[in-house]
């Protein structure tokens, strides 16, 4: 099959046998992923195995010792390179916490990356703020600071921040592991919806019901790996390994 | 005590009290602006610089603070002008201020740079801002917001001590006191009134830093939490 | 013009040791004096702690080469003769005292609530808490500050050349008008003082982070 097709039709998010080491511990030992276009994939595991690091890989945000991640066809980069800056176009990242800037409110924080790095007008950019505001159901709080919102809302807002770009991929790095259970419900909530619309997402969880639900795909990651991996149903309905059955029975 | 205190010399030379404080304002104004400037960029390249720049952006401060602002300004003022750099009175002032203001804002914005938290430069850098821009719109205000209050008594404490460039002869309030005093023989009283041009003064600086603070930190002003 | 030599810096270094004892006489002064302040500032009576408050903002709000003319001449008025070390002494000291006094406060405050209130139920009357339970604990927390503060001290001390006191700052002038080479005189006065003022400046920072690393 020729590259530029493989390109087109396959994988937005392509990850080959990537090796990540902290000093002596190897975090990541190989490990070789695939996301196409339009799938939602959960990436669940115990901590430790490595699954938020694989997250952060992806984003540029670690840098990796063997193996490579292209993501739309390009690689992630260095720093202040053109590949970088191209990933930063296609890639928005959601935190476990959050992190929204607390000096600027809820529309600044929206419309800061659009005005400086998109060179979107003011009006412009407050425009695409209230749209996707409106689609994580938080119009009321556009002049909110950071500080006045719930964990939930802020999640929220850091999750229309990232999609107010326009990214081709999502990564949501344990998005609801600081929120309360009704919290949470709200933010799934929102993730599932844009599951829905056809937003590439690869998300980090520990939340097994959201993963049942919503992705196409499971990824088991353990001690580095990808340990198990297939299609939602089928990895639940027959786990092949006797670790991913441990850690499905210890999660229920 | 039989002393008479005689302030009628004020009748005659308060416009020179006005105008030494009017310099003593202008010269503490443009050092305590300029030595923010520096002392902020040399507070980045303590945090984030590599490790020469970090080291000599410390020993600029070290050596500042470990030295007296009189051997300052004397070393700008005729030190400098022995070497064939020969600056004003009141330039050299500014200088010795500004190097010295510089310093002290260094080791304040340093604290307030490192406190910010590195997830927040991720979040920035996720959303494809480059360096400058994440510095400039994510680090630099919140930074300055939390060491604000150190700020400004830094900024009080460099008006106060600007007394100091008297001794080079910039023509502030201090020399202003000087000279009155020779021409009068009141040193008392002369030196009373301009404690009180100071006190007055130090007020002013802490009512106009609390204004600026109001100005720059919106979230603090909408939300009414205090400094 | 005379050629500046190694007994000029002799004399500097010599002149130093009047920095060194008027530093000393500000600290011991300024603790003398800065201790009441600190216990005024944290009293009951709001009279003590207006009294306190007032002596700080003036103090504060004054600078220190104004405070000096004042009591230079300020004992000429009262009939004294005009001795620069007398007029520097008490200087440093009122100037000392208010800052130590500021400082010190801070440091009270910072001892738990709880512990007044554990030796007030142990029956301790109020000299007994401060000699036994808030003092000996307010002073492991003020050391490393007023060790910071000892450095404003022998820096300052350079004012009192102005009324002619000769300490490092004087002699460093005096030679000047001899030799004339002002750069290298004044970073050779600049660098004693450096000697004199870095270790007393590390020393506060590490017994800082000592007292953190204890702290959590």
């Amino acid at each position: 099959m020729p590259a530029a097709l493989e390109q087109t039709t396959a994988a937005v998010v392509s990850i080959k046998d990537v090796i990540k080491e902290f000093g002596p511990l190897r975090v990541l030992d190989g490990v070789s992923l695939e996301v196409e276009r339009g799938q939602t994939v959960a990436i669940v595991g115990r901590s430790g195995s490595g699954k938020s690091t694989l997250l952060r890989c992806i984003a540029g945000l670690e840098t990796v010792q063997g193996g490579g991640i292209t993501v739309c066809g390009h690689p992630v980069g260095r720093p202040g390179s053109a590949a970088r800056a191209q990933l930063r176009r296609d890639v928005g990242m959601v935190f476990q916490s959050y992190n929204l800037f607390p000096h600027l409110n809820v529309e600044r924080n929206i419309t800061l990356a659009l005005t400086l790095v998109k060179k979107q007008s003011k009006d412009e950019a407050r425009k695409r703020a209230a749209e996707v505001l409106a689609m994580v159901g938080l119009t009321d709080k556009v002049a909110s600071y950071p500080e006045q919102l719930s964990g939930g809302q802020q999640q929220r807002v850091a999750i229309a921040r990232s999609l107010a770009l326009q990214p081709q991929v999502m990564l949501f790095d344990e998005v609801t592991s600081a929120l309360d259970p009704e919290l949470t419900a709200e933010v799934l909530g929102v993730m599932e919806n844009l599951a829905h619309h056809g937003m590439t997402m690869i998300s980090v969880t520990h939340e097994m019901g959201f993963a049942r639900r919503v992705a196409d795909v499971v990824v088991f990651m353990h001690q580095g790996k990808v340990w198990e991996t297939g299609p939602t149903a089928e990895v639940f309905a027959n786990p092949r390994t006797a670790e991913f059955k441990q850690f499905v029975g210890s999660e229920l | 005590m039989s002393y008479k205190f005689d302030f009628e010399f004020l009748a005659e030379r308060w416009p020179d009290f006005v105008a030494g404080a009017w310099l003593t304002i202008q010269l503490t104004v443009l050092s305590i602006a300029l030595g923010f400037v520096v002392g902020t960029i040399c507070a980045l390249a303590r945090v984030y610089g590599g490790p020469v720049v970090r080291r000599v952006a410390g020993a600029y401060v070290e050596a500042i603070r470990n030295t007296p602002l009189l051997i300052q300004i004397f070393i700008v003022y005729f030190g400098l002008s022995s070497l064939g750099l020969k600056l004003s009175a009141e330039v050299s002032a500014v200088l010795a201020l500004t190097i010295n203001m510089g310093a002290y804002t260094t080791e304040i914005m340093r604290a307030g740079v490192e406190s910010i938290q590195r997830t927040q430069l991720e979040a920035a850098d996720c959303l494809g801002l480059t360096r400058l821009q994440t510095i400039l719109h994510v680090v630099l205000l919140p930074a300055m917001e939390r060491v604000y209050p150190s700020l400004a008594s830094q900024g009080v404490l460099l008006m106060l001590a600007s007394s100091i460039t008297s001794q080079i002869s910039a023509e502030e309030l201090t020399a202003t006191a000087n000279l009155v005093q020779s021409d009068t023989y009141r040193s008392f009283e002369v030196y009373i009134i301009v404690a009180v041009v100071y006190l007055v003064l130090s007020a002013l600086y802490r009512l106009g830093f609390w204004a600026i603070g109001l100005a720059l930190f919106e979230r603090r002003r909408r939300l009414g939490t205090p400094l | 013009m005379i050629q500046l030599s190694f007994n000029h810096l002799l004399y500097l270094v010599e002149a130093a040791r009047f920095t060194i004892l008027l530093s000393v006489i500000a600290f011991v002064g300024g603790a003398i004096v800065g201790l009441p302040v600190a216990l005024m500032r944290v009293s009951k009576s709001p009279t003590l702690r207006g009294i306190a408050w007032g002596y700080i903002q003036l103090v504060q709000g004054t600078p220190l080469l104004i405070v000096l003319f004042l009591s230079y001449f300020g004992l000429g008025i009262l009939g004294y003769k005009l001795d620069p070390l007398v007029a520097a002494g008490i200087s440093f000291t009122v100037y000392a005292a208010a800052f130590l006094g500021e400082i010190w406060r801070g440091c009270i405050e910072a001892v738990p609530k709880t512990q007044w209130e554990a030796s007030d139920c142990l029956g301790l009357n109020v000299f007994q808490q401060y000699a036994y339970v808030i003092l000996p604990q307010a002073l492991r927390i003020a050391i490393p500050p007023t060790v910071g503060f000892m450095v404003q001290i022998v820096k300052n001390t350079s004012l009192a050349s102005v009324i002619g006191f000769v300490e490092l700052a004087r002699a460093g002038q005096i030679v000047n008008n001899s030799t004339f080479e002002p750069f290298a005189i004044f970073t050779a006065v600049a660098v004693i003082y450096f000697v004199l003022c870095y270790p007393l400046s590390v020393a506060a920072r590490t017994l800082e982070r000592r007292a953190h690393a204890g702290r959590s």
